[in-house]
């Protein structure tokens, strides 16, 4: 087989390696040799790193089959009909591809942040203009992964699960309305029963834990 | 940076995550959430539980057409725009609402002067100039109304605003807001429902505060 000595000489197992594995690892050498992506990490982040890092075609399968099929479901539950949720579906996962760069585990679950890709998608098709977005945040240039607070930051999003999971379906339905997009902000504030009470705190952990590293980034 | 003490309430934050506002609306909360650490980490939260309930979501099987496509599409080229910066006082939402240019203003008397950076039927949203000591136009809401200093600081009975700040209101409550003396204060402000658009309440034409 014809091949390009690339830099990866160090690698033993690179006999067994087509010529596009042999490209991505080599991008993956020259990119952070530190943030191979750890096993602790969920199954989602460690796909989504893969796609950031080394434009990781298999892990973006990964990904598309696991949120695809949530989101339209997600989509259609909100009253879009099968082909608007497709599209949106469509534009939505191919900015999970072409926007990357900006994810960041310390601050965002995969969930979270394709969520919001795909609910600013939604918006800007119902309103047919760009819906105003806060300004995003700077990356570091050279970033230290730190494995403690992704690995925390997924597990306040476990409990967070958890605490969905012991509500009343009751409850849950509401939960459900109120992140579809279903309730107007007056019906939040007023459904007190609303059973935000362990979420809440579910919420205010997960953002002690965000809010200290936001400090940490340096804006401007 | 001044420290921000008027936040935006947390059924707001969670309705922007949900898309349940309208365009003004979003603008002054995407704005503010630009200036403000404390309700971006609001915000990330109110996000996370959006993707567990999105995680929960029974799935629907996508078409394999689609699929192809999509991954057809991974190597296209593709240009987009970078997103605009805050410049000046403006934060990169309004940039963008300005498309990169200064304010056109128009002037109301008293040198008071306005620029609606969108309007439609659920809403509108415009920045606000007041000069120092002079009353804060009161835009004839009927709903909802966002206010967030970008310059300068005003004051009513819900206490002092400045820079960063949000002040939150309805019809329920008599505002009236006046402009610190000292340099002009530039507001961002958003209010619900189809507006009296030109019925801007004229007691700015009044000097207040005459020291
Ligand atoms: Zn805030």
């Amino acid at each position: 087989m014809m091949t390009f000595e690339l830099d990866y000489a160090s690698d033993e197992e690179q006999a067994e390696h087509t010529p596009l594995e042999r490209v991505l690892r080599t991008n993956r050498a020259a990119r952070h040799v530190t943030s191979e992506p750890t096993k602790e990490y969920s199954l989602e982040t460690q796909w989504m790193i893969a796609v950031r890092d080394q434009r990781d075609k298999d892990a973006y399968l990964q990904l598309f089959d696991h949120f695809a099929p949530r989101l339209k479901g997600y989509l259609m539950k909100s009253g879009m009909s099968d082909a608007q949720a497709e599209d949106i579906v469509q534009d939505a996962m191919l900015s999970v591809w072409r926007k990357a760069h900006l994810f960041d585990p310390h601050r965002a679950a995969v969930s979270s942040w394709v969520y919001q890709i795909a609910k600013n998608r939604q918006i800007d098709v119902i309103r047919k203009e760009r819906r105003p977005v806060p300004e995003e945040l700077r990356q570091p240039e050279e970033t230290d992964e730190d494995a403690s607070q992704i690995v925390g930051l997924e597990q306040e999003l476990g409990k967070l699960r958890d605490a969905l999971q012991t509500l009343s379906p009751d409850q849950r339905q509401m939960i459900e309305h109120a992140y579809l997009g279903e309730l107007s902000h007056k019906d939040i504030q007023e459904k007190t029963g609303l059973p935000l009470g362990t979420i809440k705190s579910r919420i205010r952990l997960g953002l002690t834990r965000l809010r200290h590293e936001l400090k940490g980034l340096n804006r401007s | 940076m001044t420290s921000i003490a008027h936040h935006i309430p947390d059924h707001l934050l969670q309705a922007y995550v949900a898309g349940s506002l309208n365009y003004s609306m979003d603008m002054v909360i995407a704005a503010h959430v630009s200036m403000c650490d404390e309700c971006r980490s609001r915000l990330a939260a109110h996000e996370c539980a959006g993707g567990a309930v999105l995680e929960e979501t029974r799935s629907v099987g996508v078409s394999g057409s689609m699929r192809a496509n999509v991954l057809e599409a991974l190597d296209a080229p593709c240009s987009t725009r970078a997103p605009r910066r805050a410049s000046g006082v403006f934060p990169a939402p309004v940039m963008e609402a300005l498309s990169g240019q200064p304010p056109k203003w128009q002037k109301m008397g008293a040198g008071v002067r306005q620029s609606v950076l969108h309007a439609d039927k659920a809403g509108s949203v415009r920045l606000l100039y007041i000069p120092g000591g002079q009353a804060v136009p009161d835009h004839g809401h009927h709903g909802l109304e966002l206010t967030l200093v970008l310059q300068g600081a005003f004051a009513d009975e819900g206490g002092r605003f400045g820079v960063g700040d949000v002040e939150v209101a309805d019809d329920s409550v008599e505002h009236t807001p006046i402009a610190e003396m000292g340099p002009a204060c530039i507001c961002l402000a958003a209010t619900e429902g189809s507006l009296k658009f030109n019925a801007l309440i004229p007691r700015l034409l009044q000097p207040f505060l005459r020291i």
